[in-house]
């Protein structure tokens, strides 16, 4: 059964649509991420154009993100303060990284930044999450306590502000930096985020895991939603037809992922995560260094 | 009904006033194409037949018929290896490239055609595609149009049959042509051409209305007229898809 996308302008097997969205939603309720780093480069592969795919990904990820923020709202384990600090950068980083998109896909590189974007930051992630869940397992194995490290430079910085929530007394500037670099991956990447923001809260800010994930998605809703306006506004791109069927498929696979994470051990998840994370780098990477099968490609000329 | 449809353009021609020597009378199986959603190609037939005043002249005839789709403004982008990555280099502009090209005929191109009259008239796909000064921004433009040439072919967008329009008695023909899904909404134009000896004796041409309709007409014309209540439309979807689905599984769940 096949349907043609409005904006897209192409047409694809709906069963197809609904079988990615549940697949990623699966791994994402596992995970307790967005998801939105395998959905774009798999939207690729099936003749979704980037712009498209990176566009109306940002509004699936509004919808993925609300859902899991209400449960977190009903646990209380949001700490709003520090959300709205990351906000104030994510909104800032996500302007700036919708200009760089647009910028670049006159020149014909978005394609170039979007894949290596993803080969860092995935690379990046997934090693240091590999590393530290080894460790855990290791230390678990040995029986040996886990070393908690709650002071970093971080806590050096001028502007302290008091996060309740998160028992913390930091500077703002952090948070606001990291929140900014995460704006600016939402709107290139088409991703919420949530794979840079999680390990930077815990690893960085030091915050407690119990806020982390909560505040996280608090944080990724409102960017997303910002990221799909401009997209909307300035690029046209936003599919919403794509978008109701990726959700379709994904509110119902991360509800079972979600089942399926909680028999799993949390080393063996991180682990899990960290292998799935850099096999999707390899596979970009190896688009990058590789010679490709057909060196030209056609773009619309813009303007 | 195609049939049905000959007989009476045969009939047609018997009562037909004299105009040229030789003269095209054609029909095509739709002029309008709806892609709604579940839209997944289409097919269209272009028949009809050859008017005659006087005895059919001597020589090779040939048909030809194209169909192309709304033209665009394209670049084509060549990778090369930087360093250790392959990343987008040369480019070339190209002016007019049409969005969706198929030219079916009753013989090979070249046998029926001359190059003066394919390159007048802008009948095979090379000559459908326009590219001028290709030389001052790329090395090669012409490697750069087969690669055009090349992507489009297998994204069924460029087709090329050199053997699909019928012809019988010289004089009723009729071809196929298949609409891919990933169609480009505008106005289509079929052409048809009679030649002799590779020389073009007559044409004929007539428009196709490609247009979405329906839900996918409202979202893309809300998407260009009205870009922020579409994005908050969006919006709106998807908080009531969230939350929708929040709250169902705390109902399973309960």
């Amino acid at each position: 059964m096949q349907i043609y996308l409005p904006i897209a302008e192409v047409s694809v097997n709906v069963i197809l649509l609904l079988g990615l969205g549940t697949l990623v939603g699966v791994l994402s309720g596992m995970f307790g991420v967005g998801g939105g780093f395998l959905m774009t480069p798999l939207l690729f592969f099936i003749g979704i154009p980037p712009a498209v795919a990176v566009a109306t990904q940002a509004n699936q990820i509004v919808a993925a993100s609300l859902s899991g923020l209400l449960a977190h709202l009903r646990r209380r384990t949001v700490d709003f303060r520090m959300g709205t600090v990351l906000l104030i950068g994510g909104i800032g980083g996500s302007a700036v990284g919708v200009e760089i998109f647009a910028t670049l896909r006159e020149m014909g590189q978005v394609d170039l930044l979007v894949r290596l974007s993803y080969v860092v930051f995935l690379g990046i992630i997934g090693a240091l999450m590999f590393v530290e869940s080894l460790n855990a397992i290791l230390r678990s194995r040995s029986g040996a306590a886990p070393a908690r490290r709650r002071h970093t430079w971080v806590h050096a910085l001028p502007g302290k502000v008091k996060f309740r929530t998160s028992g913390l007394y930091i500077s703002v500037l952090p948070p606001i930096a990291i929140g900014f670099l995460v704006g600016m991956l939402a709107a290139i990447m088409g991703v919420g985020g949530g794979f840079v923001l999680v390990p930077a809260m815990i690893y960085l800010l030091g915050m407690p895991t119990k806020v982390v994930i909560g505040t996280s998605l608090f944080n990724i809703v409102f960017v997303a939603a910002f990221t799909t306006m401009m997209h909307a506004m300035t690029t046209y791109t936003v599919d919403v037809a794509l978008a109701v069927l990726l959700l379709v498929g994904g509110v119902i696979g991360a509800q079972v992922g979600t089942q399926i994470g909680l028999k799993m051990k949390a080393e063996q998840l991180r682990i899990a995560l960290a292998g799935l994370v850099l096999l999707v780098c390899g596979k970009l990477a190896l688009d990058l260094l590789l010679r490709p099968d057909e060196l030209y490609s056609i773009a619309p000329v813009i303007g | 009904m195609i049939r049905a449809a000959l007989v009476l353009v045969a009939l047609a021609l018997t009562f037909a006033p004299a105009a040229r020597a030789e003269d095209i009378v054609s029909g095509l199986s739709k002029n309008r194409v709806s892609i709604s959603a579940n839209f997944d190609g289409t097919e269209i037939l272009v028949f009809g037949a050859v008017k005659r005043e006087a005895p059919i002249e001597p020589g090779r005839t040939g048909v030809i018929v194209t169909v192309e789709g709304p033209a665009q403004e394209v670049t084509v982008r060549r990778k090369d290896r930087r360093a250790v990555i392959w990343i987008n280099n040369a480019a070339l502009e190209v002016d007019h490239a049409p969005s969706f090209y198929a030219v079916n005929a009753s013989g090979p191109i070249d046998d029926i055609l001359s190059r003066v009259e394919d390159l007048r008239h802008g009948i095979t796909t090379r000559s459908a595609i326009r590219q001028v000064g290709g030389t001052a921004q790329v090395d090669d433009p012409s490697a750069f149009v087969t690669a055009l040439i090349r992507i489009r072919e297998a994204q069924g967008l460029f087709q090329s049959n050199p053997r699909a329009v019928t012809v019988r008695e010289n004089t009723l023909f009729d071809t196929s042509f298949t609409l891919p899904a990933n169609l480009v909404e505008g106005v289509y134009t079929s052409r048809i051409f009679l030649t002799r000896d590779g020389q073009i004796v007559a044409e004929a041409s007539s428009s196709i209305y490609v247009e979405k309709v329906g839900l996918e007409r409202f979202l893309y014309n809300l998407a260009h007229e009205n870009p922020a209540l579409y994005g908050i439309m969006s919006l709106v979807i998807a908080v009531a898809a969230g939350w929708g689905a929040s709250a169902a599984f705390r109902y399973l769940n309960a």
